[in-house]
């Protein structure tokens, strides 16, 4: 009998997840001895073709880590969905969106604008802007096309299970690739694994008290007692609103939790969730004070929906059509 | 006891009784200037000399201050003690010739002029005779000790310190009061007193509210009395035999436990000093229709006379209709009963004087039972009806004859003229309107209030008597204007709903209330500080929050601030809510 | 061109609002017929993804009425509403959703004049700002599945 079939793909992503595969440390010797890694573009030199060449279905797992940013990354998703029986959008990024997602704040001219031309760094006289159609020795060759917006992994396809997580904790992705391995059950498709269901603050050790916030401070501005609630210390940490499963890290390191792990089971959308729950701690009745304490809140978006805004209800900023005026 | 011999009568009085006390008991006359039984004899006056007879000895004392001894043989009425009292009146009539109480003890010991002329003569009538007794009340009783005498011999005078205005004077009136010449008055420069509840008499201080009151027993105005200012007085006590009286007692807020309140906090009548038309507080002829009922009363003022404030009865008397109920400048709505209560002043001013009576309305309305035929009846009685609501009260008077006539000015829409009725009294049907603190007791039963004001009730026309909030009822012109049938039908019908649930025994309650899913708190404990019932606990143990189903009234605010969405409830859940929208915004 | 007839929703309290609402319809006053009302118990039990998901869903306004400061059946459940509904407009500032589409009115039970005006001076304010415009969001669903798995 031969081995299960396993591939690994990043489409937009920083690689953090492939990184976090590595720190099972030697487990991943287990890995590969249960696994026939069939497709993993980091690590082992697979072209697409092979991939192609596949008959469907052959790929047993695929850890598929990234947001569909362009053409190419939404390609591969629906190529590895053919291939793969299962289909697991690992981290953050094909989970929510992460931090490739706050792009969706900008408008796609305004980001290659910046990044091909404005950005103090650049030098483009020439005015040169990615295509997608370039000829080469008298060929033409495809380009991937960037897209208007970035789109978590289950909006181009669908999936089978969610490891979430920027990156998702290696005793988790352990835990997840275990369960295959010793062939136990597997969770209702549509699942989300390797995380809790509780919320961060589940996992933090830190002491709470019942709260009431005068106001908010970024983690510089303050010495944060270590075993106090963060946000009881007026520092927004999203760990009420995230799901749990980190084992609470960043609290552990005295940085509030940024909320990679998403909303927990209940929750639709993490930010106003988190909105409405701040605004209930804020201790004051007037709207003026109140305004003033929000105003202490640095990028209010960025905070709320640092890895979850291509996921969450309005997925990105509203998009202008020509003719209408910016808002702001 | 001792024995006294008084002119040859033996009486028997306490010891330490003074001489004064047992000529009294004895029935004998004793002329006095200076004393009162309100405060310590201060025997200034020397008219109450005695001879007081000891053995062989005879002394002449002062009566008021000459504590009795046992075997004491006193005489009254010696030639020696005539002569005494003689002259003394004497010296008096010659210096205060025109003092009336000086003039009435002089005739009363037979002196008609005085033989000798006074240095200080004053023939003013209100001179003050230096009895001394305002200087005493001011110390003894009220124990302000702001007045005193200055100066010595014939120039002596009663002042106040430095002769300036004292702060330490409370403005209590009591030298005023005793002083037996009317030499002190009390000119009110700032009267800051609280408005007494009618302007119809004065109020002392201690009082029954009304003659219905329950209990039917005084009470004291403690910002008024005497005895919270300084100490002193305590003249209420000092007469009141049973020694019922108790200055300590206080206001107290007694606590009660109960399932059930009924809201019957009645009405405020319509204040109709703005509507500056009809001259109410500026003639004193002009009544709110409450002080009219208070005039009428066999126990109000006077005696139930129908009395113009000058004592006399007045030949016409005009009352006006709805004032500022039905006016879109104070109260859109009828005040409903005013209409009847002013047939009812109308026939017990024909019943009790002869006056002519004209009735101001704009419509009528006799919506009860009889009270049609009450309406018709007065008809007959001869009472004037003008449809149209007067425009204003003026000042009519000419001459000092007819000072304090009014005239009404109004529009008879009937026969279509301008019309000005002269008459001397106006009673003014003012509005039912919620009360002033109706905010505060609102808010203190989570209530609500229609547009006019007064509480609302759940259902104008199913549930008149139920609030919004279950266990609180309301009846009577809390709720809207309305006469005594309505409101003791209201009241009897909120009494028995009362009583049907005490009599079931148990409460329903909403069954919207917030539940905790266990499985997915975390114990952020965002929710624990929210609710304003404290109906969300803290479990330490398994570090989770805790909902108290009794306590949580099921507003839903814990349920949308939970970050985490393990908080819901039975109704309006998420999930109902999502439902709704997509409902709503389907088309 | 027919005019835009705005969809707004209007979460109204159970005790105020609502029975404001009642009131002007008993009183026959004409409201705009662009509100579609949802009622809560109170107005802190608005949550603030409500709004969003309203506007996901179409709506071109939410209006959010409670009673007004103190007179809270549930005491400060207002106080709670009015602070969300300041952070929740800061919110859609940044993505871009002008903040104006959501107001909070405070409406007493006894305001029904006041609901009939407010409904109708929102609907003219949707009115100018114009339909909501997130087609975006069209099509942009997430996948699921619901077969059983089997990896090996």
């Amino acid at each position: 009998m031969s081995k299960p079939k396993l591939a690994l793909y990043w489409a937009a992503s920083c690689g953090g997840c492939e990184i976090a595969v590595l720190d099972i440390e030697e487990k991943i010797l287990d890995v590969a001895d249960f696994f026939d890694i069939v497709f993993w573009p980091v690590a082992l030199d697979f072209k697409y073709k092979d991939v192609e060449a596949m008959p469907d279905k052959n790929i047993d797992l695929c850890l598929f880590n990234g947001s569909i940013r362009t053409s190419e990354n939404e390609h591969l998703a629906h190529l590895l969905r053919k291939k793969s029986k299962v289909l697991v959008a690992f981290g953050s990024c094909a989970h929510e969106g992460c931090i490739p997602g706050l792009a969706n704040l900008y408008k796609k001219e305004d980001i290659l604008n910046f990044v091909y031309k404005e950005s103090p760094s650049t030098i483009n006289e020439a005015g040169i802007f990615p295509q997608t159609k370039f000829k080469v020795n008298g060929n033409e060759i495809d380009l991937p096309e960037f897209y208007e917006s970035v789109k978590p992994l289950d909006e181009v396809v669908p999936v089978e299970y969610y490891i979430p997580g920027c990156p998702p904790q290696p005793p988790q992705i352990l835990a997840v690739i275990s369960l295959i391995i010793e062939g136990k059950p597997l969770p209702p498709p549509g699942s989300i694994v390797g995380a809790g269901e509780k919320t961060c603050c589940d996992e933090c050790t830190r002491t709470r008290e019942e709260k009431k916030i005068k106001k908010f401070y970024r983690p510089f501005e303050i010495v944060s007692k270590p075993d106090q609630c963060l946000l009881d210390q007026g520092i927004l940490c999203m760990g009420p609103a995230t799901r749990s499963g980190c084992g609470a890290l960043c609290v552990s390191a005295n940085m509030p939790c940024r909320g990679c792990y998403g909303a927990p089971p209940n929750s639709l959308d993490q930010g106003t969730k988190m909105i409405s729950a701040l605004s209930s701690v804020i201790d004051s009745q007037d709207p003026e004070e109140v305004e003033r304490i929000i105003n202490n809140i640095a990028d209010l978006v960025g905070t709320l929906y640092r890895f979850s805004l291509p996921s969450s209800i309005l997925k990105q900023k509203k998009i202008l059509r020509s003719g209408q005026n910016a808002s702001n | 006891m001792i024995s006294v011999n008084i002119d040859g009568k033996e009486v028997q009085v306490p010891e330490d009784s003074s001489i004064l006390k047992a000529a009294e008991k004895a029935g004998i006359w004793i002329p006095t200037m200076c004393y009162s039984e309100l405060f310590e004899p201060y025997g200034v006056c020397r008219l109450c000399s005695v001879e007081v007879i000891r053995g062989r000895r005879s002394r002449v004392v002062t009566a008021c201050n000459y504590p009795v001894r046992e075997g004491l043989t006193v005489l009254t009425n010696s030639e020696k003690i005539q002569w005494i009292r003689k002259m003394i009146m004497e010296m008096m009539l010659s210096r205060w010739p025109n003092v009336g109480v000086v003039k009435d003890m002089a005739t009363r010991l037979g002196v008609t002029k005085p033989r000798f002329e006074s240095l200080e003569k004053d023939e003013d009538p209100n001179a003050c005779i230096l009895c001394g007794m305002c200087v005493n009340a001011c110390k003894e009783l009220v124990k302000a000790e702001v007045l005193g005498f200055a100066y010595r011999g014939i120039k002596r005078e009663v002042v106040l310190p430095f002769d300036k205005k004292s702060a330490e004077c409370i403005v209590c009136g009591a030298c005023a009061h005793v002083c037996p010449t009317g030499h002190v008055k009390m000119i009110i420069e700032d009267y800051r007193g609280k408005k007494p509840e009618f302007t119809l008499g004065a109020k002392t201080a201690i009082y029954v509210p009304s003659m219905q009151a329950v209990p039917r027993v005084p009470v004291i105005d403690t910002e008024s009395c005497i005895h919270f200012k300084t100490d002193g007085c305590e003249t209420c006590s000092k007469v009141c035999e049973p020694q019922a009286i108790n200055y300590k007692m206080e206001d107290e807020i007694i606590e009660f436990e109960v399932g059930q309140i009924l809201v019957a906090t009645g009405f405020d009548i319509f204040d109709a000093t703005p509507m500056a038309q009809y001259g109410y507080g500026r003639y004193d002829n002009v009544y709110s229709s409450l002080e009219f009922e208070y005039l009428l009363n066999s126990t109000g003022p006077t005696g139930g006379k129908i009395l113009l404030k000058n004592g006399k009865e007045p030949r016409a008397v005009g009352i006006i209709h709805c004032i500022g109920s039905r006016d879109t400048n104070h109260h859109p709505y009828c005040s409903r009963v005013c209409c009847m209560y002013a047939l009812k002043f109308a026939h017990l001013i024909h019943d009790r004087t002869r006056a002519a009576i004209y009735q101001f309305y704009i419509d009528m309305r006799a919506f009860g039972k009889g009270y049609e035929e009450f309406y018709s009846r007065l008809l007959n009685e001869g009472i004037t009806m003008i449809r149209g609501k007067a425009a204003e009260v003026v000042e009519a008077s000419k001459s000092k004859e007819d000072e304090g006539k009014l005239l009404i000015r109004c529009e008879d829409t009937l026969i279509g003229k301008f019309r000005e009725i002269p008459v001397d009294m106006v009673i003014l049907c003012n509005a039912i309107e919620p009360r002033k603190d109706s905010d505060t007791v609102k808010k203190l039963f989570s209530m609500s209030k229609s547009p006019d004001g007064f509480f609302l009730e759940r259902h104008p026309k199913l549930d008149p008597t139920s609030t919004m909030t279950d266990g609180i009822l309301i009846a009577g012109c809390a709720q809207g204007p309305k006469d005594i049938p309505d409101t003791v039908a209201q009241a009897s019908s909120a009494a028995a709903r009362i009583l049907s649930l005490i009599a079931k025994g148990e409460v329903e309650i909403d069954p919207i209330c917030a539940t905790v899913q266990e499985e997915f708190c975390s114990g952020c404990k965002i929710c624990n500080n929210l609710c304003p019932y404290s109906a969300i606990e803290f479990l330490i143990d398994k570090n989770i929050s805790h909902v108290n189903e009794v306590l949580c009234k099921g507003c839903g605010t814990c349920v949308a601030a939970c970050p985490s969405g393990a908080m819901t409830g039975s109704g309006f859940t998420d999930k109902q809510i999502y439902a709704e929208l997509e409902g709503l915004l389907e088309i | 061109m027919s005019e835009f007839n705005p969809r707004i929703v209007g979460f109204l309290c159970n005790w105020c609002s609502y029975t404001g609402a009642d009131l002007a319809g008993t009183s026959r006053l004409k409201s705009s017929p662009s509100i579609r009302i949802i009622r809560t118990m109170c107005s802190g039990r608005v949550d603030p993804t409500f709004v969003v998901k309203a506007f996901e869903l179409g709506a071109d306004g939410v209006l959010i009425a409670g009673c007004h400061f103190g007179d809270c059946h549930y005491q400060e459940g207002n106080y709670k509403t009015m602070r969300r509904v300041v952070l929740l407009k800061r919110l859609l500032y940044d993505l871009g959703i002008e903040p104006e589409r959501v107001r909070l009115e405070w409406i007493s039970a006894s305001e029904g004049e006041k609901f009939t005006r407010v409904s109708n001076e929102f609907t003219e304010q949707i009115r100018n700002l114009g339909p909501i415009n997130l087609e975006y969001l069209q099509n942009r669903i997430s996948h699921s599945l619901n077969e059983p798995v089997e990896v090996i």
